[in-house]
């Protein structure tokens, strides 16, 4: 498919094995495409720049949630704290731009610049990553139990930051100097909202560390074979806790970005979004029982789930409906995935077999 | 070797009266290909009916893929397989054992969270009624074949506990308990030790005895001959000949499979040895339920020295190594390394310092199985192919490159899976990694485990370069010839304890064999038997 000559090319004839393999390469990208096919047929507004944008900035969440989940899975874990660790990362800001940090002993609220605010809510989120780490690497409690006890605990912290209520109109105040929150949700750049560049600027990295970098290597071993892993000198509780540290470090910056868009922080936010990330990181082929995947994937496994959703709702289908067919295409893919595998090994012996 | 003689078609025929045909089964025309690789080109391979069918060759010349063809889990590309002279297909796994066929595979295939008998009986449980398994029937079973293997694992033993040779015997137990026709045994003996090998060769011979004819893969060339009626050599993937066992002998097989004179092989060279390189003192690692693993266990490695370690199965030989790694935990003692006491207690920290254990079990703890060949040799090193913060590509693929060369790895490209080498090239990988962190002092466990004959040559030349550079060498082996063979000296260990220690030039075979059987009452045994075991050529 990647041949460098072009005679080469023109002397082959395309055969129907090859198009079977150029269709197998390509598995989550064709499933995309034919997405955004039937979608823009049936559907003539779906490829306006408008809604390309709104899809995008979607898009953008559960990539960026799905990064982090992505590193989580790869070692063999998962995160289900996530979506509360967007929730507390949103009220976290929400609060201290709205009312400050209230220091009772000194008499004093101090008010942070939005700057330090973003800092603060990204540290926390990966100080409770650390924490699911700690919990999982030091205590030996399975990671699915542990991020399922971060799930509740975090979301009730949130809930008890503010009673249960709402942070309102997050635009601070000048006298305080803490204005400019909502410029992440709504900020452009090259006329492309920041939320989509920060998703950019995440993948890149993301993929960067995971291919190129002693830690990404040892992320893949520690997910292929924990005890091979560790008789090879990877710090393997390190490693781990670090994993779960960058997911809440997203998390948390997927919480900024809403509640930055949405100019409020509200308690129950991110609800369920765990579901989607893990699923973006399933479609883009990451095994959950570790050891492989790719970050590459996973962005487009958060494109399908975003498009899905967003076409959907553009053709009016019920919200029931809407759930049903999200359910279905998620397995459905996953099926055609394994099924894609097994062809492409046997397209490729069968050209092996005619080339002898 | 008389045994093979005896056995002439003569009495094969007084044996199996009923059909005529000697051969129970036959592969025609085999040929197999995976990616980038063609495994088996055109084999022929017979199958003599009561018979050992021994089958020999380099690693990757395709011994393991046949065999997996014969027992249904792969499918060939080409060719026919006939049992009692009529074609027949077999489908998988479950099908072949229907037809009778039993196989243990190279690679250990058990469950480690069960126990030793839920794993003889997985998929065949023995049932009271239909739906309850009747564990009594079950464990008594269990402890016969136990017996009859004479080991003392337990039925209800954690197959996780176990350590590989016990594994070993665990899945020729299960073999056994199939009560198959044709036997295959791949390997079945690479993590054994003489004494364990001359109690499966009494099996083998009862097996005989009540017509199963067996199939024997091995790298161990000795033991081939002593239990082989005809000897079948593969050279990649191709079939170079068959002869009776008692028309050739080892440098007859050596030549057929390595293509070469079997003089050119290294036999070990002498090297100086200096200063003290590694003091370990009262090692101790205590054991769950009271004695210990690893008994106070004092000794010195010196600069450029080979120290061999002998021992029976569960002579705590790997755990010791185990606690000079840092992998167990509850270990205690004192470790000095260049004359400076080794205080770091994780494994990390002890390659740092130098010292790196190639483990025995590689698929439990050698190799990552989702990656690639590339990937699992680096892992250790990773640090030395940074620029900066980046692994640099070049860098990696010189290190590569060079490990596969000196290992003589076969493999069609780096980058594809290290499940797809076979199982000795998945071995020189291990070992290539160890190689690759430069250590001061290398444990290798059971280094040549399923190794041909000319990669085993290839490891112990690089092991005594090492030695010769002034690098200290801790090596376990099972083989009493290839220990003699390599070891400037030799500590024997049984029961936790070292219990002899040896210099090259005064030891022998009986004493270490002896030493090794301090306090466990095998003495006797190995004295009626195991005398005549091992003096061919
Ligand atoms: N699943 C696979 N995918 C690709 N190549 C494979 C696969 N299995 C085996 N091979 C290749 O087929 C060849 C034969 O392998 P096989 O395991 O049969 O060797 P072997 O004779 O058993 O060697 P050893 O003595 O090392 O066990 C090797 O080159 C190996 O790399
Ligand atoms: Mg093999």
């Amino acid at each position: 498919m990647t041949q460098a000559n072009p005679t080469v090319v023109a002397k082959r004839r395309l055969t129907g094995l090859d198009i079977q393999e150029i269709l197998l390469r390509g598995r989550a990208f064709i499933a995309l495409i034919v997405l955004i096919v039937v979608f823009s047929l049936l559907n003539s507004t779906f490829l306006t720049p408008a809604n390309i944008v709104i899809m995008a900035k979607h898009v953008a969440i559960n990539a960026i949630l799905g990064i982090g989940m992505t590193f989580v899975i790869l070692t063999g874990g998962i995160d289900l704290s996530v979506g509360s660790l967007v929730g507390l990362a949103a009220m976290i800001a929400g609060g201290l731009i709205n009312e400050g940090l209230v220091l009772p002993m000194f008499g004093v609220i101090v008010y942070f610049h939005v700057w330090a605010i973003i800092l603060i809510s990204l540290l926390v989120g990966a100080l409770l990553g650390a924490i699911n780490g700690l919990i999982i690497t030091r205590f030996n409690v399975a990671p699915f139990i542990a991020t399922l006890g971060m799930l509740y605990a975090a979301r009730g912290l949130a809930l008890l930051r503010s009673n249960g209520n709402t942070f309102p109109n997050l635009v601070g105040r000048p006298e305080l100097g803490n204005t400019g929150f909502p410029i992440l949700g709504s900020g452009e750049f090259l006329s492309v909202n920041y939320s989509i560049w920060l998703m950019i600027i995440f993948a890149a990295v993301a993929a960067f560390v995971a291919a190129k970098t002693p830690f990404g290597r040892q992320v893949y071993a520690i997910g292929g074979n924990e005890r091979a892993a560790e008789l090879s000198g990877v710090r393997v509780k390190r490693v781990k806790t670090i994993v779960y540290m960058i997911s809440g470090f997203c998390a948390a910056m997927v919480g900024l970005i809403i509640a930055s868009q949405l100019v409020a922080a509200h308690p129950a936010t991110g609800t369920f979004f765990e579901l989607n990330a893990i699923a973006a990181v399933v479609l883009g082929g990451t095994s959950l029982s570790g050891g492989r995947g790719s970050i590459g994937g996973t962005i487009i496994g958060a494109f399908v789930i975003g498009v899905l959703g967003d076409g959907l709702i553009g053709l009016g289908v019920s919200s029931f409906w809407q759930q049903v067919i999200k359910g279905a295409v998620i397995v459905l893919a996953v099926i055609i995935d394994q099924v894609q595998v097994r062809m492409q090994e046997r397209a490729a012996l069968q050209r092996q077999q005619q080339a002898v | 070797m008389t045994v093979a003689t005896t056995n002439s078609p003569a009495e094969a025929e007084t044996v199996t009266a009923l059909p005529p045909d000697e051969i129970i089964m036959r592969a025609v025309g085999m040929t197999k290909l995976f990616p980038g690789t063609v495994a088996l080109d055109h084999v022929d391979f017979n199958v003599y009916r009561g018979k050992v069918n021994v089958l020999v060759g380099e690693n990757g010349a395709g011994k393991s893929t046949l065999m997996k063809i014969l027992a249904g889990v792969y499918q060939p590309t080409e060719g026919q397989l006939l049992l009692e002279g009529q074609p027949v297909t077999i489908k998988n796994p479950l099908d072949a054992a229907r037809q009778g066929i039993g196989i243990i595979y190279q690679e250990m295939n058990l469950f480690p969270n069960l126990n030793v008998m839920e794993n003889i009986f997985m998929a065949r449980e023995m049932t009271n009624g239909r739906l309850v398994i009747d564990k009594k029937a079950q464990i008594a079973q269990t402890e016969a074949l136990l017996q009859r293997l004479r080991q003392s694992i337990k039925p209800d033993d954690l197959v996780a506990d176990l350590r590989i040779g016990q594994q070993q015997i665990v899945e020729i137990a299960k073999a056994l308990a199939q009560d198959a026709r044709i036997l295959i045994m791949d390997e079945p003996t690479s993590a054994l030790s003489t004494a364990e090998v001359e109690v499966l060769f009494e099996v083998i011979n009862d097996l005989k005895a009540n017509g199963v004819s067996v199939i024997y893969i091995s790298h161990k060339l000795d033991e081939l001959l002593q239990i082989g009626d005809y000897v079948t050599v593969l050279r990649d993937g191709r079939l170079v000949d068959e002869k009776p066992a008692g028309q050739i002998d080892v440098s007859w097989i050596i030549e057929q499979m390595v293509g070469r004179n079997p003089a050119s092989l290294f036999q070990g060279r002498d090297h100086e040895v200096g200063d003290a390189l590694l003091r370990v003192e009262d090692l101790t690692l205590p054991r769950v339920g009271g004695g210990y693993t690893v008994d106070h266990v004092s000794f010195t490695l010196r600069q450029g020295e080979i120290l061999g370690i002998y021992g029976l199965m569960g002579a705590g030989r790997s755990e010791l190594f185990e606690c000079l790694a840092g992998v167990r935990q509850g270990a205690t003692g004192r470790v000095w390394l260049d004359g400076e006491e080794v205080t770091a207690g994780t494994v990390d920290g002890r390659i740092k310092l130098g010292m790196y254990l190639v483990p025995e079990d590689r698929q439990r703890d050698g190799l990552v199985q989702t990656m690639s060949v590339a990937d699992n040799m680096l892992l250790p090193s990773l640090r030395q192919y940074l620029n900066r913060f980046v692994l640099s590509r070049k860098k990696e693929k010189e290190a590569v490159t060079k490990s596969i060369k000196n290992l003589s790895v076969k493999v069609a490209n780096p980058n594809q899976l290290i499940t797809s080498l076979s199982g000795g090239n998945q071995q020189k990988v291990v070992v290539a990694k160890s190689l690759l962190t430069s250590p001061k002092v290398l444990l290798l466990d059971e280094p040549s485990r399923g190794i041909d004959v000319a990669a085993k040559s290839e490891i112990f030349e690089i092991m005594s370069r090492l030695a010769g550079e002034g690098y200290g060498i801790l090596f376990i082996s099972s083989e009493l010839k290839e220990i003699l063979a390599m070891s400037d000296r030799i500590l024997v260990m049984s029961k936790g304890q070292i219990t002899g220690e040896f210099a090259k030039a005064t030891a022998t075979e009986e004493d270490l064999v002896a030493a090794s059987a301090v306090g466990h009452g095998l003495a006797n045994y190995k004295n009626g038997n195991g005398g005549n075991s091992h003096d061919p050529s």
